[in-house]
């Protein structure tokens, strides 16, 4: 009947087999603190993450008392930023509006993100009409400029920081859900998601167990760049008045009362400017540091 | 070979899987005919080959058997239910006891899962057991692979070809199945490795008491570990037989250009006395009649109009062919070794004798 091939028995071959290849750890995290402009990135990130945390116990003024005696000074050792039109201490309303800018920028990206990522899975996933009926309102979603879109939300919201984030991140979830969509499209064709479902996983398992692991790290990538994006949408909807009231901080209204006194006072228009310059900055050589970190063609 | 008395486990009948191709707004819309109505038995505990070149439809039909792809037609037996009309539920249940295989290694293996999940998954989807005995029983499968315990921590890119193939025959284990399909299980893998893949599928099918049903195209792979073999030409089986018997006399003229395309590994062996010429032909638009009668040396008008059906010549044996009869005569001739010429045997019989000699001597020389 049956006769075993050749004479190669198989447990001394399989003992032989089992060599193991060395460890290769975190590949990743070697390759980004490796890259220097994204190591440069990070520290950037870090800074402005680290000061905005830190804000309510460090030594500062607080940003909203104003004082008659020092309104518009220059930099000086008793201000070390300067100080604005009502006299309030530019450091400290940089340093809340730190938090408020970051703020914006993550909790915006994460709203996009859930939102958008599963309405990319389910498209991918199962195609036929879901995917028509996602593809198409992602791109009429897309079809509209960014901005406009935040401000008609925020517009309608009423302006509030919490509805400039809401607004910002419904503005960028069409980008995460294409983004999603076309990642499962090429993972739902590997042979492991087949293998999954000859073991019998359902479609909610396999979704959450095979596609979405191995969809995640371009979306890590997208959502680092995007919150850059979301930053400066946020400095731009404080601007128009649109996002932080004040008297709370945020360097996009620090911005829009600095456009008033630029020959006057130009330092107030100075540090929001290059606070917000540096964070996106950051931001963007992270993601494309993770982007080619994550990259498995490259070595 | 037994293996007709023995009762079957899973059955095809008439199945066919076309797949649409491009879209059409208007007109008949076109389609790939991947299976055209296929009929097969797979009887338990048996080892069953489906060979044919790439295109032919063969691992359409593995995944047709296991539903991993709905039929367009027909229907797929298993335990007196057909499956391809179960509801998806009861299917997801159903696929513990029907188990795949894949061809490649680098890709079945979910890279975002440790080797131990990996194979603990199939255990607890279908509630095997607690989490203590499924590591138990997961170092076990690994052992039992030829892969250390201590594996299941990592992650399958660690591992080589070879090591991941046997991952994928543990995961493919661990739900205790009673069928394993196998969609060329061994091509991906280096030759060396080939042999010992097979030899452990070989062991494992006595071990579990498994039917196995594999996909492959090299036929020599196929001689020592199946017990029939069912050859396909773009989408039909053609031929159907206990191994021995269709290798010793194959009875389509499809089977037998397979069968002289074997390299035999003697220097006394001649070119094959019959080369397929041509391509497939495209399974968009299959030639009228008998499919293989564009690329058949004894294709004559009958050949061109008439399809033949699949009949029975012999117990346990069946073909396609209208001149079945004449290639059963013309016999094989190339299959076996030839024999040596008188010349030849001279030759060799001059050699050994001196190198005898010159052996002789050399410890005397040394004395």
């Amino acid at each position: 009947m049956t006769t075993p091939v050749n004479a190669a028995p198989a447990v001394p071959a399989a003992a032989e087999e089992n060599a193991l290849p060395a460890r290769s750890g975190s590949r990743a995290w070697k390759k980004l603190k490796r890259n220097k402009s994204a190591l440069f990135g990070f520290l950037l990130v870090a800074f402005f993450v680290g000061i905005a945390v830190l804000a309510p116990i460090l030594p500062i003024a607080d940003p909203a008392a104003t004082s008659w005696s020092a309104i518009r000074k220059p930099p000086s050792e008793l201000y070390w930023l300067g100080s604005d039109e009502i006299g309030r201490d530019i450091l400290s309303r940089m340093i809340w509006g730190a938090q408020a800018s970051l703020l914006a920028g993550v909790v915006s990206v994460l709203i996009a993100v859930v939102v958008g990522v599963p309405f990319g899975l389910l498209a991918g996933y199962f195609g036929g009409w879901t995917d028509q009926i996602i593809s198409r309102i992602t791109d009429a979603l897309l079809a509209t400029p960014f901005l406009i879109l935040a401000i008609a939300l925020a517009a309608f919201l009423g302006p509030s920081l919490t509805n400039a984030m809401i607004a910002i991140g419904l503005s960028a979830t069409p980008i995460f859900i294409r983004l999603t969509r076309g990642q499962v499209l090429s993972v739902k064709t590997e042979d492991y998601v087949e293998g999954a479902r000859a073991v019998g996983l359902s479609d909610v398992a396999i979704m959450s167990r095979y596609i979405l692991p191995n969809v995640f790290a371009p979306v890590l990538v997208q959502a680092t760049l995007t919150v850059a994006t979301a930053i400066i949408a946020e400095a731009s909807l404080s601007f128009l008045g649109l996002g932080q009231q004040p008297p709370d901080p945020s360097w996009g209204s620090m911005l829009n009362v600095a456009k008033n006194f630029m020959t006057q006072a130009p330092w107030m228009a100075w540090w929001p400017g290059a606070a917000i310059f540096l964070v996106v900055l950051g931001f963007n050589l992270l993601g494309d540091g993770l982007r080619d970190a994550l990259d498995p063609r490259e070595s | 070979m037994s293996s007709d008395t023995r009762d079957v486990i899973l059955e095809a009948r008439n199945l066919a899987k076309r797949f649409p191709v491009g879209m059409k707004l208007f007109g008949e819309r076109q389609s790939v005919r991947a299976v055209d109505g296929v009929s097969l038995k797979v009887h338990r505990g048996e080892t069953l080959a489906v060979v044919g070149e790439s295109g032919c439809g063969k691992s359409t039909l593995a995944r047709l058997l296991l539903r991993l792809i709905d039929p367009s037609e027909g229907e797929v037996f298993y335990g007196g239910r057909n499956i391809a009309a179960l509801p998806r539920a009861e299917m997801r249940r159903l696929r513990k006891d029907l188990q795949f295989v894949f061809q490649d290694p680098f890709s079945s293996l979910n890279p975002r899962m440790s080797v131990g999940a990996i194979i603990e998954e199939p255990m607890r989807v279908h509630g095997l057991g607690n989490a203590a005995w499924r590591r138990e029983e997961v170092a076990r499968l690994l052992t039992r692979v030829g892969l250390r315990a201590e594996f299941a921590d990592r992650y399958p890119h660690e591992f080589s070809g070879g090591q991941r193939q046997r991952i994928g025959i543990a995961r493919a284990l661990a739900s205790g199945p009673k069928v394993l399909i196998g969609d060329e299980p061994v091509s991906a893998l280096d030759v060396s490795i080939q042999a010992q893949v097979i030899n452990l599928l070989e062991d494992l099918k006595q071990e579990y008491d498994l039917t196995l049903v594999l996909i492959a195209h090299d036929l020599a792979v196929i001689r020592h570990m199946s017990d029939r073999v069912a050859v396909m030409y773009l989408g039909e089986i053609v031929e159907e037989g206990a191994t021995a018997a269709l290798y010793a006399a194959p009875l389509h003229p499809y089977t037998r250009a397979l069968m002289q395309a074997i390299p035999i590994p003697s220097p006394r062996a001649r070119k094959a006395a019959v080369k397929l010429t041509g391509d497939v032909p495209s399974p968009l638009a299959p030639p009228s009649g008998c499919r293989f009668h564009t690329r058949c040396p004894l294709a004559d008008l009958r050949c061109a109009v008439d399809r033949p059906a699949l009949q029975d010549v012999e117990p346990g044996r069946r073909v396609a062919c209208h001149h079945w009869q004449r290639v059963a005569k013309e016999g094989t001739a190339a299959l076996a070794e030839p024999e040596a010429s008188q010349a030849a045997r001279r030759r060799l019989s001059l050699y050994r004798d001196r190198s005898e000699r010159q052996q002789n001597s050399v410890p005397q020389s040394e004395s």
